[in-house]
């Protein structure tokens, strides 16, 4: 290791006292030199780390993907053949096409229904009431969502409130345990994520609210707008940036969900809730199918960076 | 005037009701954790004759204590280590000129969004060769690693708004680059830090994937590791279950509720930034 060199060129130069502008300069420019360097010192410890556990993984998954492997013996060339599994088998592209589908259950319901009470809270949002609710709908967040399942697949059990209610407003008709049916299962799932994401995003966007210049209402207001020309022409534009965090977090969970499938249906039944992290897990450490689990890594890594990128992109170019 | 007040009303209606929705399960939870154990009550009922000592059967089912001791372990591994070297990091990426400061930003900017899944399988060889699989080390180093691209991002974002002209005033009192950081920097990030710790905090009590499949014993785990093991083990047991549920999210809700200003903060710039 050359660490200690460029501390102590640094440390000489900067000690110098530098009794003329001329000298001075040079100190600083010495100073530049030496922590263009020095940076790197500070920046190796965090570096490391990233590059043990995260890059290196990320290629090893890479190689993993293109081979047989059952984990133990000897592994054989497989070329494009595990991906062509990922795509060809019925089972495993189920996987990624539930995924898509929680989509709209993590992501386009607590968008637009967070959009709706946001602007109906908005001209109460400084009351006390308000402020007490800020933590209550921040609960989610903050427990395990492993303790969320739980507490859901209880709610949603044949014998549970969400069938208490519906009994109560006369649907008995419709009762059913909704996570063990093929028909509700993965609905049910999303149900349990979008009160997960409701909460945040709500809040998401009410603070963005905050942030938008009362005046433009009362303006709009002078002009004759109604509520949803309000929302249409000043609300939704001034949200942009937070409608993109919104749009971007969910639709990760939903493309990355693990643990509440996990805890509340374990993919089943028969295959109506298996998404792509929780096959991961099986194929690798149960089937002990490595090489084909790690094609199925690298699409969804692939997925979630294909949705990431260009909402990020889309968001910057136009605020600039 | 008149609208104005109905909007008010829909707004705290709204609330009430989004309030309600929020709080059901763990309501469910509750009632539900009060009735004989092993029996299967319907809905929202509360008991004749609460059984309040399910708790303290499952505390000791759950084996609480080690459980708490085992994820206080985790996080006083990952988080103090995490923001002394994503702190350095960030410093070094959003302040000092560092040859190279855009590409390494890029660089760690690119697993922002990495699912933990998509590397959880070459992990597992990789902590089981390193000899670490079944101890607290195999979650505790992973998690460094992966949170490293927050941490750096989130810290960097402070530094690049600090104005060069307090390091100019510094280096000419003589201040090496060392001291510079520690005595002039790392004090006045200390919002920026604490904010992360309430972030990494979290996200090492709440881990689940790398618990479950790199420590077997849920005794070594974090406390949503360990809950998984207990719905495996109790899961037959709803009364049980819940109350174990319960005692488990507690100290995370507890903490919460003494620091929720700073939680939520924390939380929203932290997806905003994220």
């Amino acid at each position: 290791m050359t660490g200690p060199t460029p501390d102590k060129a640094v440390d000489l130069a900067e000690r110098r006292p530098g009794p003329t502008a001329r000298t001075r300069s040079r100190v600083r420019r010495g100073g530049r030199r030496g922590s263009r360097l020095i940076g790197w010192l500070f920046v190796l410890p965090a570096l490391a780390f990233y590059v043990v556990f995260v890059l290196r993984p990320i290629t090893l998954t890479f190689q993993y993907s293109l081979y047989t492997w059952n984990g133990i013996g000897p592994s054989t060339w497989a070329g494009a053949g595990n991906y062509l599994k990922v795509f060809t088998d019925p089972d495993l592209f189920q996987s990624i096409l539930n995924a898509v589908k929680l989509i709209v259950f993590f992501s386009a319901i607590p968008v637009l229904l967070g959009l709706a009470i946001a602007s109906a809270i908005r001209r109460v949002a400084a009351s006390r009431l308000a402020l007490v609710a800020r933590t209550v709908i921040f609960l989610p967040q903050v427990i395990p969502l492993v303790a969320a399942g739980i507490a859901w697949s209880w709610l949603l059990s044949s014998t549970g409130v969400i069938n208490q209610v519906l009994t109560a407003v006369g649907l008995g008709g419709v009762t059913r345990a909704w996570l063990g049916d093929f028909s509700t299962a993965l609905p049910a799932v999303g149900v349990i994520g979008a009160w997960v994401l409701l909460g945040l995003c709500t809040l998401l966007l009410l603070a963005g609210m905050s942030k938008i210049d009362p005046a433009l209402y009362e303006a709009a207001r002078l002009d004759g707008a109604g509520p949803l020309r309000e929302f249409v022409s000043i609300t939704l534009p001034s949200l942009r940036q937070e409608i993109a965090v919104c749009v971007t977090v969910t639709v990760i969970a939903a493309l990355a969900s693990f643990d509440i499938i996990y805890i509340s249906t374990q993919g089943g039944p028969g295959n109506a809730t298996m998404v792509p992290g929780l096959e991961i897990y099986y194929l690798a450490f149960s089937e002990r199918q490595v090489g084909v689990a790690s094609a199925l890594a690298v699409v969804l890594m692939v997925l979630v960076i294909a949705v990431a990128l260009p909402i990020q992109w889309l968001t910057r170019d136009r605020s600039s | 005037m008149i609208t104005a007040r109905r909007e008010a009303w829909t707004g705290k209606l709204l609330l009430v009701l989004l309030m309600g929705i929020t709080l059901l399960p763990f309501l469910s939870l509750f009632v539900t954790a009060l009735h004989p154990s092993g029996t299967y009550p319907p809905g929202l009922s509360w008991p004749g004759d609460p059984h309040w000592g399910n708790f303290l059967q499952a505390f000791q089912a759950a084996r609480m204590g080690e459980l708490l001791k085992s994820s206080t372990l985790i996080v006083l591994g990952v988080v103090p280590l995490s923001l002394v070297i994503g702190t350095m990091a960030g410093f070094a990426i959003g302040h000092l000129r560092t040859a190279g400061r855009n590409v390494l930003f890029v660089g760690f900017v690119l697993g922002l969004t990495l699912p933990f899944e998509g590397i959880i399988t070459p992990l597992y060889y990789q902590v089981r060769d390193m000899g670490l699989l079944n101890t607290r080390w195999a979650i505790i180093l992973p998690l460094i690693g992966l949170f490293m691209p927050f941490s750096v991002f989130w810290m960097r974002a402070h530094f690049v708004n600090m104005p060069e002209e307090l390091s100019e005033s510094a280096r000419i009192d003589g201040a090496n680059v060392w001291q510079l950081f520690w005595r002039i920097h790392v004090p006045l990030a200390m919002p920026a830090i604490s904010s992360l710790a309430i972030l990494l905090f979290l996200w090492t009590w709440n881990q689940f994937l790398l618990a479950i499949v790199l420590v077997d014993d849920p005794l070594k785990r974090t406390m949503s590791g360990a809950l998984g093991a207990f719905q495996g083990q109790w899961g037959t047991d709803i009364p049980l279950l819940s109350a174990g549920s319960l005692l488990i999210l507690a100290p995370t809700l507890l903490i919460f509720l003494a620091f929720q200003r700073r939680f939520v903060t924390a939380l929203l710039q932290g997806s905003l930034k994220g």
